[in-house]
């Protein structure tokens, strides 16, 4: 089948006859791929940044397909059906799969104590190949993988596999009240929705931080926020001490994660050298932005190691710092619902449709943020647009 | 640009899960009514090929995946590596190490089989080349350095033993 193949830092192919994936336990099964998409995690691996990625695996955690086989001990779904597939790997019988974390399950990846399992994410994600490929397994199927409802367009559906999730659980995870000033440092896709979750909360005031242009007008169309290009405005902190006058955001949110510019110190130690898990310079003016007594909302992802933060301020400062991988599953009914009323859009953030083919190409475009390029679905040559 | 209220309010969906009750991760432990699981602990898949297991944890867990198994000299510093605890430096930089020679073994992995990858390909020049040619110049630049830098050290080293000899 074609497949993506991982061969290096920043080199990326599609093979053309990698084995079709099998079912290796009674709850598995195999997705034939429809979408599947970039995200910007995806840039932590090919950048080389992840230890433990190993040469020759498919990346791709947010995907769409139909079942073409099932495990014995599958119940939920049938041959045929119609899935969008969370980017974890959850079992739904661990103390934490029970709680509602499946990103954090205890039975999905032995080789990593502090990531549960998922989807073409290194080893250290549990080594399961991804879905930037013709097909994929598929784990636990009877936990995981959601029927897709037949009103829910396919551009939606895959972009309910992370992207909406993660940056609503950012907004979450930020206990937003009514009109409290939310900051949201990264205009990705994940700053997006967190941005536009963040009103569906109650937000007073929304504003977004990055140095792309194009991105910080996108984002202010779509989620009708303030934007600032924080390359003109000196020092980040200050500029938002000012504007919320000197107290701080109730709220700061760090959608942005180890690939931040704007610190020379952080760029040089954490990206060049790396001396650190990636540049922390996001979660840096998060938390040096917050109010006293506010709440940092970490979703960007760091490597393993560790980074410079400063950690004296979040004590002296009394601020409350939370952060995890979005549990998916949860969100899916609700945000399912969003859609219908047509609070949320999805689709509208796709800018390029890729032949699974070009992959090499759409990875580099993605990851220099050539062409305007916000989100990237891959097609494979298989399937019709 | 700051909203008035009247703005927010206008605004599809303002407020629509400010009450707590309607925020699916809100409480953040939240005991499931259904999680689609159907047993109390899942069945173990079979192990039939070599797995590395972080040791803190007690055993390998019930399913996992099986992309890529350990081979090679990154193989042998991959094993190594997960002799200590993620809690190590032991642990984290040996495996970045291995990442890097195993896109060496790779490398020869592939041209041995005899496929020569086509690396500007791989790397998406032409990307580069179609939406900034000047980044696109730049690269091509910076790769050039990047190989006849050091072909021309080793050159230089070579012809300077040649000369003593």
């Amino acid at each position: 089948m074609l497949a993506m193949n991982y061969r290096g830092p920043f080199r990326i192919r599609v093979d053309k006859n990698k084995p079709l994936p099998e079912i290796k336990h009674p709850n598995d099964s195999i997705v034939r791929v429809l979408r599947s998409c970039i995200c910007g995690s995806d840039l932590h691996l090919y950048r080389g940044r992840v230890p433990d990625t190993r040469i020759g695996m498919t990346f791709g955690h947010e995907f769409v397909g139909d079942v073409v086989d099932i495990g014995q001990s599958v119940q939920n779904l049938k041959i045929g059906d119609r899935v969008l597939v969370p980017f974890n790997v959850g079992c739904g019988s661990c103390i934490n799969c029970k709680q509602g974390l499946y990103g954090n399950c205890l039975e999905s990846n032995p080789m990593s104590a502090t990531c549960g399992g998922f989807f073409g994410y290194s080893h250290m994600g549990g080594g399961y190949d991804g879905g930037q490929a013709e097909y994929v397994r598929v784990p636990y199927s009877d936990v995981g993988p959601m029927i897709i409802p037949e009103d829910i367009d396919l551009d939606d559906a895959v972009l309910l596999t992370d992207v909406v999730p993660t940056g609503y659980q950012a907004a979450e995870m930020g206990e937003i009240k009514m009109g409290d000033t939310v900051v949201v440092f990264g205009a990705g896709p994940v700053g997006i929705f967190a941005a536009k979750s963040s009103w569906l909360l109650g937000a007073g005031r929304v504003i977004v931080i990055d140095c792309l242009d194009y991105r910080l007008e996108f984002v202010k169309n779509y989620a009708q926020c303030e934007v600032y290009n924080y390359l003109e405005m000196g020092d980040p902190v200050l500029f938002l001490k000012k504007i919320t006058d000197y107290i701080g955001a109730d709220v700061c949110i760090d959608a942005v994660g180890a690939e931040a510019t704007g610190n020379a110190m952080q760029s040089l130690t954490g990206k060049k050298l790396m001396l650190q898990a990636g540049a922390a310079t996001a979660l840096h003016w998060a938390i040096n932005s917050v109010k006293k007594g506010g709440v940092v909302s970490v979703v960007g992802v760091y490597g393993p190691t560790d980074n410079l933060i400063p950690i004296g301020n979040v004590v002296n400062k009394g601020i409350t710092l939370r952060g995890n991988q979005a549990s998916v599953k949860r969100h899916l009914p609700h945000l399912i619902e969003h859609i219908r009323a047509g609070r949320l859009n999805p689709k509208a953030i796709i800018t390029h449709r890729v032949p699974l083919d070009e992959i090499s190409d759409a990875y580099h475009v993605f990851s220099a943020k050539l062409d305007n390029c916000i989100k990237t679905v891959l097609i494979p040559p298989t399937v019709s647009y | 640009m700051e909203h008035t209220v009247d703005q927010y309010l206008k605004m599809k969906g303002w407020g629509v899960d400010a009450d707590p009750k309607n925020r699916p991760y809100w409480p953040i432990h939240k005991t499931q009514d259904n999680t689609g699981a159907h047993w109390i602990k899942p069945e173990k898949q079979k192990i039939d090929c070599e797995i590395l297991k972080s040791n803190e944890m007690p055993r390998i867990t019930a399913v996992f995946g099986t992309s890529v198994t350990p081979r090679g000299l990154s193989g042998v510093i991959r094993r190594i590596a997960y002799r200590y605890s993620e809690n190590q430096y032991r642990h984290w930089l040996p495996l970045l190490l291995a990442d890097r020679i195993d896109m060496v073994e790779g490398l020869l992995e592939d041209l041995l089989s005899g496929h020569v990858p086509n690396i500007f390909k791989e790397m998406g020049f032409g990307a580069t080349y179609k939406y900034n040619k000047k980044l696109y110049y730049q690269r091509v630049a910076k790769t050039a350095a990047f190989v006849a830098v050091p072909t021309l050290i080793l050159y230089f080293l070579l012809r300077r033993e040649e000369e003593k000899r």
